[in-house]
């Protein structure tokens, strides 16, 4: 049943002990709705229309999807195969990379920021073999993707690892039976029973870097049209100017919104199909 | 078993923290909260910790920022009881916002800029004229920080000295725009950046980094201000705070940290 029913279902017999449940619950939904309608409501009584079209809303905007659009596909890219060797290839240390993969979900994005530019930066530890081939990452928009891609391409290679490893076994014995490699085993049996899961990693991974804000801030720095992404301009032009920080937000919490429902009825589908 | 163990232990040790704390039972422990400019960072640690140890039971606790991030937080409801900023904008919107008594805020230090390079120098500077050379990675306050701010204006007088388009060309060298002027310390102190421009008082601790001077005629001074809030929660330590300040060993302690105080 819909937890939101049997929430709100109306009051019974015991209806003393729902208050234990109920009240609970609504503080925390409060604290969750409140600061949205918030700015839903003084962004719309500030202008949204006006700010959201301003030159620094669009540049800021623009950067972002192209960064955030930029890193989704270099994680899948890149994140398909590895979840592939998590999924299906047995080897020592496999337990330790999967702690590796992992981690950057946990680590606070400072940290995550500091460390890039400790190896990536023009003195870091990596960062001057770059140098000497001519390439210097800090302050520059690879240097925003990079950030986005540390901290939110694991969370495609767990749902890409989830989907990959729910297929039946016996399936890919087939294959092998037939003659399918690797190649063959992802692209033609893999990819079109686990796309679900791939598409829904695909969504969490897009939100997280639309979202990316402190290892941006460290690594790439914050310059307008360059680095300076949604998050940045909202935190950085609050005091210029709440009214582009509001639209902004808005438009953040819209875009996050319309991805979260469509990985909602992702999941739903996912659940009736293999119920 | 082990849990209850370990929480009974952790019970204990905070039980101990607190009594640690209290040493002297007839003392009330208050807080003082000073908002400050990410520039006063040092200074103003200083001066708390010298404040602490002359009044027994108060701990001063201090929010280190942008002027400008201070002053919005200022503006949406933060608590504080004393604000010190680093440019008289941020006083006087407080002022205008009621916030601050339109007589309560004084000019307690005045500070100047230059330019800091990082060790080694990677990109060869010699003189301010050599910022606006191509390719030069410079970093900035952003232009809400008064430090950004006097920085724009420096550079714009010195366009009567390396002629006209000279500060154009400087501005856009900048790679990035910080939030507060440490931050352009730091970037510039950890090699990434070219040359940075800064308050004096900032490389006063910055071993390792080297400056290049900007002539007085070209430059600033940037006049900071301190005020007790209207609705500062302990006005009395407030007021005793802005004493300290001003007293000579206050001005003593702005000095060292490379500041030009009010009351030499």
């Amino acid at each position: 049943m819909n937890p939101l029913h049997a929430f709100f279902r109306p009051a019974q017999g015991k209806s003393r002990s729902d208050w234990l449940f109920v009240l609970p619950s609504l503080i925390l939904l409060a604290l969750f709705g409140l600061p949205l309608l918030a700015i839903l409501w003084r962004s719309l009584g500030d202008g949204f229309f006006q700010h959201a079209f301003e030159p620094a809303a669009l540049a800021a905007l623009r950067l972002s999807l192209l960064a955030s659009s930029l890193s989704t596909l270099l994680s899948v890219a890149a994140g398909m195969p590895l979840a592939y060797i998590l999924a299906h290839w047995k080897f020592r240390g496999k337990t330790a990379l999967e702690l590796l993969v992992d981690l950057p979900v946990v680590l606070p994005p400072s940290v995550a920021g500091l460390a890039l530019l400790i190896a990536f930066g023009r003195q870091g530890i990596f960062g001057r073999g770059l140098a000497l081939l001519g390439i210097q990452l800090p302050f520059t928009t690879a240097a925003v993707v990079l950030a986005q891609i540390f901290v939110a391409a694991p969370l495609f290679v767990r749902s890409a690892r989830t989907g990959f490893s729910e297929i039946d076994p016996q399936l890919e014995e087939a294959a092998y039976v037939e003659g399918a490699g690797d190649v063959q085993l992802l692209w033609h049996v893999m990819l079109p029973m686990a796309w679900r899961s791939l598409l829904a990693g695909v969504i969490l991974t897009w939100t997280r870097t639309l979202g990316e804000f402190g290892a941006t801030i460290l690594f790439a720095g914050n310059l307008p049209g360059r680095t300076q992404t949604m998050p940045l301009a909202i935190y950085l032009g609050l005091e210029r100017d709440l009214g582009v920080a509001l639209a902004l937000s808005m438009l953040l919490v819209f875009v996050s919104l319309v991805l979260l429902g469509t990985l909602r009825r992702l999941e739903k589908k996912n659940r009736s199909l293999t119920a | 078993m082990r849990t209850a163990s370990a929480l009974v232990l952790l019970a204990a040790l905070l039980l101990a923290g607190c009594a640690a704390a209290r040493p002297d039972p007839e003392i009330q422990p208050r807080a003082l909260t000073v908002f400050a400019a990410a520039s006063l960072t040092d200074a103003f640690t200083q001066i708390g910790a010298e404040f602490e140890s002359t009044h027994p039971g108060v701990t001063v606790v201090f929010n280190f920022a942008g002027s400008q991030a201070l002053r919005t937080q200022l503006e949406q409801g933060a608590a504080a009881d004393v604000f010190a900023s680093a440019s008289q904008a941020e006083m006087e919107a407080l002022i205008a916002a009621g916030l601050v008594a339109p007589d309560a805020a004084q000019t307690f230090l005045t500070n100047r800029l230059l330019a800091i390079l990082p060790a080694g120098n990677p990109a060869g500077i010699e003189t301010l004229q050599d910022l606006a050379r191509p390719g030069v990675k410079l970093v900035l306050a952003a232009e809400e920080v008064p430090a950004g701010k006097y920085a724009r204006r420096v550079l714009e007088n010195l366009d009567s000295l390396y002629g006209p388009g000279y500060a154009q060309a400087v501005l856009s060298n900048a790679v990035s725009l910080e939030e507060n002027v440490r931050l352009v310390l730091t970037k510039v102190e950890l090699g990434e950046a070219d040359a940075g421009i800064v308050y004096v008082s900032d490389v006063v601790n910055a071993p390792g980094l080297s400056s290049l001077p900007i002539p007085d005629e070209y430059n600033l001074t940037a006049t900071y201000p301190i005020a007790a809030l209207a609705a500062a929660p302990e006005p009395d330590l407030a007021a005793e705070f802005l004493a300290a300040v001003f007293s000579p060993r206050g001005q003593a302690v702005l000095q060292a940290w490379g500041f030009t105080p009010v009351r030499p």
